[in-house]
C-alpha cells in the first residue's frame, strides 16, 4: 500500500477512471505484506507521473464491489484505466520498471 | 552522476538485512541499508511466525517485520529506498549500480537479497497468476471464502498455509509429490487434525486449467494415473529461488541453484563481501538463521574493515 496516493471507494471509482487521463489503481489490503512492499514504488511513480497519469489506491476489504467486478483474486493487483476502460493489469509486488511499462501503455 | 561511498553497504531489508542494520548502526559504523520494497522481505508473506524466540505467543510476519525495522531505527539506521541492478565486485572499492543510474561504492558489502517463491513452470500457471494461481496464502486467502482451493507442496510453508487457508476456504486439498510431508511435526499434526484439509499423495500437478480464472488442475500420479481436480484457486508453495539477478554469480562462486556459498563467518569468495539470510547456500531457511547470519556478517565486516585500515 502506498502512503501518499489518494484512496478511492466503490462509490467514486467510476467517476475517477472515466477521465481520459490514464489512471492506475493499486488494489490493496492492510493484511497484505507485498502490498506494503510495493507501496514506496507506487508513491514514487505518483510523484513522477504527476499531471500525466492519476495514481490511486483501493482497499479491497472496504470496497468489495469493484475488485469483484474485475475478477481480482490476488493482491496487490494494479489495473490501468483510460476513459473508463481497462487497458492492462499486473499482479504481485512487481518492480518499478514493470509498472512504468504498464503506465506507458496508456500515455 | 552522483557517487557516494560507505564503509559498509547492506543490500536487502529482510530479517538478515535488518539485523545487520541493527548491529551496524549500533556499532556506529559508516553504513547504508538499501531496500527496494518494504522492510521485512519474505516474512511479509507469512501469516504467522510461531518459532521466533522472545515472542512466546507468536506474532504475524507483518508485526515481526515492523518490530525489526523499529529496532534498527532506534540506533539511527541509515537506510534508503533503491533498486540495485548490477554490481562490480572485481576491484576496490566495491561498486553498486542503481536503477536511477546513480552508483554507490563501499569497502564492504553484506548481501541479504533473499529469495522468492519458486514457480512450477507448468501450462496455465503464468497465464492464471492473479486469477486463481497464487504464491502468497496470507495475501490472497480471503478471496476464497467458502470455496475449494489446492495447495501444492509438502514443506513447512505449504503445510502451514494450508491450515491458514481453512480459515476462509471450505475445503483445501494438499497435493504432494511424495507419500509423506517434509514439514515439521507440529505443523503436520495440525494439518492432519483439520477436517477441512484433504491430501493427495505421490502426485504432481501437470497443468492449471481455466480461461477467465482457475477452474481446475491436471494431476499425474506416480503410478501413471491421470486425473483432474476442480478448484477455484491454487497456492503453489514449493520452495524458493534466489534473488540473485544483480549479483556477479561467477565471481561469488554461486552454487548450482544460484545461492551464494560462504564460510561460517558468512564471508563469500570475494574479500569484503558477506552474504546472510536466504541468499546463502544452505539447508535451513528460518527467520532466526537469517537474523543470526546478519549479526555474524556485520562482525565479519568490522574485522575486515579493521584489518584494511
Amino acid at each position: 500500500m502506498s502512503d501518499n496516493v489518494k484512496e478511492v471507494s466503490d462509490a467514486d471509482f467510476e467517476s475517477i477512471i472515466a477521465s481520459d487521463t490514464p489512471c492506475l489503481v493499486d488494489f490493496w489490503a492492510p493484511w497484505c505484506g507485498p502490498c506494503k512492499a510495493i507501496g514506496p514504488v507506487v508513491d514514487a511513480l505518483a510523484e513522477e507521473y504527476k499531471g500525466k497519469a492519476t495514481i490511486v489506491k483501493m482497499n479491497v476489504d472496504d470496497n468489495p464491489a469493484t475488485p469483484g467486478k474485475f475478477g481480482i483474486r490476488a493482491i496487490p493487483t494494479l489495473i490501468l484505466f483510460k476513459s473508463g476502460d481497462k487497458v492492462d493489469q499486473v499482479t504481485g509486488a512487481v518492480g518499478k520498471a514493470q509498472l512504468i511499462e504498464l503506465i506507458e501503455k496508456a500515455l | 552522476m552522483a557517487s557516494d561511498h560507505y564503509k559498509l553497504i547492506i543490500l536487502g531489508a529482510g530479517p538478515a538485512g535488518l539485523t545487520a542494520g541493527l548491529y551496524a548502526a549500533r556499532a556506529r559504523m559508516d553504513h547504508l541499508l538499501i531496500e527496494k520494497g518494504a522492510e521485512g522481505g519474505q516474512i511479509l508473506l507469512t501469516d504467522w511466525i510461531d518459532n521466533y524466540p522472545g515472542f512466546p505467543e507468536g506474532l504475524s510476519g507483518f508485526d515481526l517485520a515492523e518490530k525489526m525495522a523499529a529496532h534498527a531505527k532506534r540506533f539511527d539506521l541509515n537506510s534508503m529506498f533503491g533498486n540495485v541492478l548490477s554490481m562490480d565486485l572485481s576491484g576496490k572499492p566495491l561498486r553498486l549500480e542503481l536503477e536511477d543510474s546513480n552508483a554507490l561504492t563501499c569497502d564492504s558489502l553484506i548481501i541479504c537479497t533473499g529469495a522468492h517463491p519458486r514457480p512450477l513452470n507448468i501450462p496455465g500457471e503464468k497465464e492464471l497468476t492473479g486469477k486463481g494461481v497464487s504464491y502468497c496464502a496470507t495475501c490472497d486467502a480471503p478471496f476464497y471464502r467458502n470455496q475449494h482451493v489446492a495447495v501444492i507442496g509438502g514443506g513447512n510453508t505449504a503445510v502451514q498455509e494450508a491450515s491458514h487457508l481453512t480459515k476462509f476456504a471450505d475445503k483445501v486439498t494438499l497435493i504432494h509429490r511424495r507419500d509423506e510431508l517434509r514439514a515439521t511435526k507440529i505443523l503436520q499434526e495440525k494439518a492432519f487434525a483439520n477436517p477441512k484439509i484433504e491430501f493427495i499423495w505421490d502426485t504432481t500437478t501437470t497443468a492449471v486449467t481455466g480461461t477467465e480464472g482457475v477452474e481446475g488442475l491436471e494431476l499425474l500420479n506416480k503410478n501413471g494415473d491421470k486425473s483432474t481436480l476442480q478448484v477455484e484457486g491454487v497456492f503453489i508453495l514449493v520452495g524458493v529461488l534466489p534473488n540473485n539477478e544483480m549479483l556477479p554469480l561467477e565471481l561469488l562462486k554461486a552454487d548450482s541453484g544460484g545461492f551464494i556459498p560462504t564460510d561460517l563467518e558468512t564471508r563469500t569468495a570475494v574479500e569484503g563481501v558477506m552474504a546472510a539470510g536466504d541468499i546463502r547456500s544452505k539447508e535451513v531457511r528460518q527467520v532466526i538463521n537469517a537474523a543470526g547470519e546478519g549479526a555474524t556478517a556485520v562482525l565479519a565486516a568490522e574485522n575486515y574493515l579493521v584489518n584494511l585500515s
